[in-house]
């Protein structure tokens, strides 16, 4: 039951995470667009978190952004405390800023940890989701942002109604393909203290196979995985299914050469 | 304690030299760089050792891939979705298990189960299913001007193979390969954090940057340096593979070579 509970998690994660690492992306990308002080924001952004392994990102991450909540909260709700926070190895805040609260109840932990995780996999996503929607916006043809300008509108109308439509046929590629990661990156996630299906299916082969030590059959753990294995295999299968007909969907009309050969020889 | 005898004790801990219990408390700045970087010793083993074979195995597979005959083609193409479809840590975790099983029927399989082999076995694997990939790629892009002037020269066969198809192939594929080592050398930072246990807390940098981190319940000194280790071994691939790209690309013309554009990876 624990174990189709975690499939849950996963979906849920990957259907809450993906929408808010595409906002971040596409905050960081318009932010890399704009003029110099402004755009080393956004450049800063997705060379930082580009740069380094991101498993060592999400171990630090949880920890970072737990502390800096609890260190923001701690300084408004306690001004009066005296203490240094960090005591030697310690990290002590006054039991008002703790997050969540000593005293609530088990969901509250639950769901705090699960947008911790949400939290940190948008960040990281979110910059490489960026990388590509800035590729994006630059892939535009020159040509159409002109002729919007020739048409009179404004900087912002331009972006909105001639960049934003026509960059997704340029970014979808990037985009399926980060999407394809993001899947095989779930499994990270019992890292960060959420329970996913990787977490149960070590729980249930382990559980199940310890009072052994002469098996009657195969090591049980290791068909766990495999079914892991598959459930991947599957769902990565039918991503691209999806993802292909969304390709076809979104170049009609586009004039690339992939829209140019949907006219030339409809299906 | 002195820095340099923190390097002496620790300098070699990973791989089993010098002082046998890792510190407990006080810990300094100097242990924490001493241990991280003892712990890259592994990482900069599997990443090495892994490419090296994986680059061989990734040219039959990308040869086989290209092959008229199903009967190579088909295995080949399996091979490349499983490795590929997949998260690189379940497939540590199956391996694992796979091992330890194999190790409970046959003894003969024990080293598998251990991780300076199993591990290496899984990270091999993989980075041969991923170069496969763009090995594949790159022989399917090998312009046809090239393959017909090696017929107009009489060549065929294994020599047009190796005068012709194969340094065209690695031309072309190369920057993308220079992506799939730089991210092989991130994803040895998953070893020790899936099945493979560390032996006798001989782990990789991220196995003590995590030991640092639960001790001190501070990620802010640990994991920097750590990053430090890793953007200096991924400027040190960048640099190597810089060379072999010059190598490769030294007989076009200036204005056709193919610049690599080093866009690190994210997991699989």
């Amino acid at each position: 039951m624990l174990l189709y509970y975690s499939l849950g998690t996963v979906l849920a994660l990957l259907a809450i995470t993906a929408p808010a690492a595409l906002a971040f992306g596409f905050l960081g990308a318009m932010s890399a667009r704009t003029r110099a002080p402004f755009s080393w924001v956004g450049k800063a952004y997705i060379a930082l978190v580009r740069g380094v392994p991101d498993i060592a990102f999400f171990l630090f991450f949880v920890i970072a952004l737990d502390q800096m909540f609890e260190w923001m909260r701690h300084k408004t709700l306690c001004p009066d405390w005296d203490q240094p926070i960090r005591q030697g190895n310690d990290f002590v805040v006054c039991d008002a800023a703790k997050l969540p609260l000593g005293n609530a109840s088990q969901w509250v932990h639950e769901v705090y940890g699960f947008s911790l995780a949400v939290l940190t996999f948008a960040i990281v996503f979110g910059a490489f989701a960026a990388n590509v929607l800035y590729g994006a916006m630059r892939a535009v043809p020159r040509g159409q942002m002109e002729t919007a300008e020739a048409y009179g509108m404004s900087p912002r109308q331009t972006f909105w109604r001639i960049l934003v439509p026509q960059m997704w046929v340029f970014a979808l590629p990037g985009l399926s393909n980060l999407w394809m990661v993001l899947i095989k990156a779930t499994p990270l996630l019992f890292l960060l203290g959420v329970e996913d299906i990787v977490y149960w299916a070590r729980e249930l082969g382990g559980s199940k196979t310890a009072r052994f030590t002469a098996y009657p059959h195969a090591d049980w753990r290791m068909w766990y995985f495999f079914g892991l294995l598959v459930f991947y295999l599957i769902f990565t299968k039918f991503s691209e299914v999806i993802l292909d007909r969304i390709m076809a969907r979104l170049t009609h009309g586009q004039a690339t050469s992939g829209g140019e050969a949907q006219r030339k020889y409809p299906s | 304690m002195s820095c340099f005898q923190t390097i002496q004790d620790y300098g070699l801990r990973s791989i089993g030299y010098g002082e046998r219990l890792l510190p407990r408390d006080d810990f300094t700045l100097c242990q924490q760089f001493t241990l991280i970087g003892s712990g890259m010793i592994w990482n900069i083993y599997f990443g090495v050792v892994a490419l090296i074979l994986g680059f061989m195995f990734a040219n039959a597979l990308a040869l086989a891939k290209g092959a008229q005959n199903p009967l190579l083609r088909k295995p080949a193409e399996w091979f490349i979705f499983v490795f590929r479809g997949s998260p690189l840590f379940v497939q540590f975790f199956f391996g694992y298990f796979l091992f330890l099983s194999l190790k409970n029927a046959i003894p003969f399989f024990s080293p598998l189960s251990a991780a300076w082999l199993g591990a290496l076995v899984v990270l091999f694997l993989n980075t041969a299913a991923y170069s496969g990939e763009i090995f594949y790629g790159a022989l399917k892009s090998i312009p046809r001007g090239d393959v017909e002037a090696a017929d107009a020269y009489g060549l065929s066969g294994w020599t047009r193979f190796r005068r012709v198809i194969w340094p065209t192939m690695m031309r072309l594929a190369w920057p993308a390969y220079t992506n799939e080592a730089i991210f092989l050398f991130h994803a040895t930072t998953l070893v020790f954090f899936s099945g493979f246990p560390a032996w006798q807390q001989r782990g990789d940098a991220l196995y003590y940057a995590s030991y640092f981190a639960d001790k001190t319940f501070n990620p802010f000194v640990p994991y920097p340096i750590l990053a430090g280790y890793f953007i200096l071994l991924t400027l040190l691939v960048i640099g190597i593979y810089g060379l072999v790209n010059k190598y490769l690309n030294r007989h076009m013309p200036q204005e056709q070579r193919r610049k690599l554009r080093v866009r690190p990876q994210i997991i699989r």
